[in-house]
């Protein structure tokens, strides 16, 4: 649609194409932008109560302030005060003291095309002011749902969403249950393996610091740099507590705290914000089949597909391959048959890290890299593993798209915020049905 | 450098109620991890689940006792939703499904769909005054030693939570010196042999899940007290971290390891914290570096190493028995 193209970045913007692909896709970014403008810090210690807060519309990866709505500010039916949103979509309403209030945003007020992502929320009727505190309330608002859309058009860019973000699980998924496979340890710190990719990824694409290449390029030196830190892992944490007989339990606590420090040490070098990468970040839409779907979606799909083909021919004919399979089945017969064990779980955590890191470039190109990103994914992951049967390579993949659809396709009957919640519903059934997953054999599970 | 103040603010903080409430959750963490030998990670989700069953039955009109009751219950019920399902299952299961639980249980409780209930992040404020009336102190009256001072509204809080801290370690001893906790410690050491005993091990680990859970729901509900106030981004899973920091530093599978481990660790989390308020005030290079922002992150990074280094170096914590944390695969 080049005419659309055409306009982007103006403020006369389209509002009318269809949006469903869109929705399904940021809802990961609403709790994003939710946890930004909670946390952002109280105004000034000024003296005295108010109510206030910053209307955003956010639209991929950018925020537009939204000027010139009218909020009033009730309490027990007596208006209190009128505010109206500034050029940076501020607004505040000083209050006379500690108690609850009513926030109302005058819908009519809002421009054309931006409306309340729930409609029932244009009054908020028990917001609690504390003493001295400038009380922060948020409106959500995103495009207005201007065009209908039908049931096949929106099924389909559902699952369009759902197989993009079943391709980033299963990139992320199958080094996790590889590692399992192998070591028998569940290493919680695969999150952070994700999380570093992105990362990577983001410094040599975008950081001021860094090389500044494009983010086709900066792809392979982040992929390195996750591979890289899988072998470091490896030789200098868990083949040193494996040679001290470390349980398996004590790893995996290990693993947590692991998990836990890289996080909050990503959080000090990258900082809160989520950053999406410059490169492909407003990309058009296109129809195909009559589904609206973004291009990189696609390229996520492809490429996955390629690279789990690529692991998958990997492990059935190469030797390495064929050995860590084998020392997957019985590390001691493996070992007793001339394979150098360590050597394979080496190359394991290699791999592992590599595509971790893909995976997270992968996230981070459709939604936005941000510390904890790896974290939020790690329960879709956890599905994705215990449902394809954990330390089964091509469980994980399998596992993986499908939890991906199913979450994706879970909007059509739940509101998108409850979306881990269906990813961790899945998990518990899985448990309970099947718990050794759909590949798995049943000894694994104990 | 004012090494006093560092001193008198680590202390402050040490016995204040925040580290009793830490002490009542690493109580119930260190039943299910220490003796049963369970890996809750998710250990937040109980603490959160006990403090709004408390605010939420208040805010529906409902007496604070009642409150705390349905509170602990909800934390129960939280163990045996968790449990049923993972319980048969290796112990990575478990790990897994309550490290996704206490994310989605935050997320959930935040979200607009349960708003009429939680009041989503604004959180439910003030359901605790009936707690406060029963204050015998003087609200504002200052007690204290030197410079160590706290208000009469701490240290009635305090009070409270220091007892409940001593009863619920009785509890414990009692509960492990039975033979219930003899079982619990034997399905840690060996499950199949408990099994050949005749044991039905689900239901001891259930219900260690169970207990574990609803301790955990005291420590969230006087938490919320001290605080008048539950806001669903207060239930991190940091606090799941350093709960197991705690156990583990005390001793996992000691009766006073929890207690010994939340005093420890928060003395040096707060001295740590007032170290590094006061480097940054006083000497000029470290105020440049080092923003407050960062300075609070450096400490969950130093959670988190703390949490490798014990479990490496010294899993028996400050008073454990190297031969009863022999923990393995399970």
């Amino acid at each position: 649609m080049p005419t659309q193209s055409a306009e982007r970045g103006h403020s006369a913007r389209p509002y009318t194409r269809s949006i469903v692909s869109r929705r399904a896709r940021f809802a990961w970014f609403w709790l994003a932008a939710i946890t930004i403008v909670v946390m952002t810090p109280l105004a000034s210690s000024a003296a005295g109560e108010s109510i206030g807060g910053t209307l955003i519309q956010r639209l991929d990866d950018e925020k537009l302030p939204v000027e010139g709505v009218t909020i009033t500010v009730t309490q027990d039916g007596n208006e209190i005060g009128v505010g109206e949103s500034g050029a940076n979509g501020k607004w505040e309403v000083a209050v006379p003291g500690v108690g609850s209030y009513q926030v109302r945003l005058e819908t009519s007020t809002l421009p054309e095309g931006v409306e309340l992502t729930d409609p029932d929320k244009e009054e908020l009727s028990d917001v609690k002011v504390r003493d001295g505190q400038a009380k922060k309330v948020i409106f959500p608002l995103g495009e207005g749902i201007t065009s209908t859309v039908s049931t096949y058009q929106r099924v389909g860019a559902l699952l369009v969403a759902g197989l993009k973000l079943g391709a980033i699980i299963a990139l992320s998924a199958v080094g996790l249950s590889l590692v399992f496979g192998v070591t028998g340890l569940v290493n919680f710190a695969h999150a952070e393996m994700v999380t570093l990719g992105a990362i990577a990824a983001y410094f040599f694409h975008a950081s001021s610091v860094g090389p500044q290449w494009p983010l086709v390029v900066a792809i392979v030196p982040a992929v390195l740099v996750g591979a890289g830190f899988g072998w470091i892992q490896e030789r200098s944490l868990w083949r040193p507590l494996r040679n001290r007989h470390t349980g398996l339990v004590a790893m995996m606590v290990v693993s947590i705290g692991l998990s836990f420090a890289l996080r909050n040490l990503f959080l000090i070098i990258f900082g809160g914000e989520p950053r999406a990468y410059p490169d492909f970040a407003g990309q058009q839409p296109i129809e195909v089949l009559g589904i609206s779907m973004v291009p990189k979606q696609l390229i996520t799909i492809a490429v996955a597909l390629v690279v789990l083909a690529g692991v998958g021919i990997f492990l059935q004919k190469s030797r390495a391959g064929t050995a860590m399979r084998a020392v997957a089945d019985d590390a001691d017969l493996a070992e007793s048959s001339g394979i150098n064990v360590n050597r394979i779980i080496l190359i394991t955590w290699t791999l592992a890290g590599g595509l971790a890191a893909l995976g997270g470039t992968f996230f981070g190109l459709n939604e936005a890299v941000q510390w904890d990103m790896g974290f939020k994914l790690l329960l879709l992951i956890f599905a994705a593993v215990v449902l394809g049967g954990l330390g089964t390579a091509y469980g994980a993949m399998a596992g993986g798209f499908i939890v991906g659809v199913a979450v994706e396709m879970s909007t059509l009957i739940f509101p998108s915020e409850l979306k881990a919640a269906v990813g961790l519903g899945l998990l518990i059934v899985i448990l309970l049905v099947k718990p050794q997953g759909l590949l798995g054999s049943k000894e694994r599970i104990g | 450098m004012d090494w006093a103040s560092v001193l008198v603010d680590g202390i402050l903080a040490t016995i204040g109620p925040i580290t009793a409430a830490y002490a009542i959750s690493a109580i119930g963490l260190n039943l299910q991890f220490g003796y049963a030998g369970l890996l809750n990670f998710g250990h937040v989700a109980f603490m959160l689940v006990g403090a709004y069953g408390t605010a939420i039955t208040v805010d529906l009109g409902g007496p604070l006792w009642l409150g705390i009751i349905v509170g602990i219950l909800a934390a129960a019920l939280l163990g045996l939703l968790l449990g049923l399902p993972t319980l048969r299952l290796r112990a990575d299961y478990l790990a897994i499904t309550t490290i996704a639980a206490a994310e989605v249980i935050r997320l959930l409780v935040r979200s607009s769909w349960a708003q009429p209930l939680t009041n989503g992040v604004f959180g439910i404020q003030g359901f605790a005054d009936s707690f406060f009336d029963l204050n015998p102190f003087p609200p504002s009256q200052l007690y204290g030693i030197g410079s160590l001072i706290v208000t009469g509204r701490k240290l009635w809080v305090m009070l409270v939570g220091w007892t409940l801290v001593m009863l619920l370690t009785l509890l414990i001893r009692r509960l492990i010196k039975s033979p219930w906790g003899r079982v619990l410690k034997a399905i840690r050491e060996d499950e199949d042999a408990t099994i050949s005993l005749g044991k039905n091990v689900f239901a001891y680990k259930l219900q260690a899940l169970m207990i574990g859970g609803s301790i955990a729901g005291i420590a969230g509900i006087l938490l919320a007290v001290e605080q008048q106030n539950v806001t669903p981004d207060a239930y991190l899973p940091k606090i799941t971290f350093i709960l197991y920091v705690i156990v583990i530093l005390g001793g996992a599978g000691t009766i006073l390891g929890p207690v010994v481990g939340a005093v420890v660790f928060q003395f040096l989390f707060f001295t740590i914290d007032a170290l590094m308020v006061n480097a940054q005030a006083n000497i000029g290079w470290v105020g440049d570096l080092l923003t407050p922002a960062a300075a609070g992150q450096i400490k969950l990074v130093l959670v988190g190493v703390g949490m490798m280094v014990l479990m490496i170096f010294r899993p028996q914590g400050v008073l454990g028995n190297r031969e009863e944390v022999l923990i393995d695969e399970r």
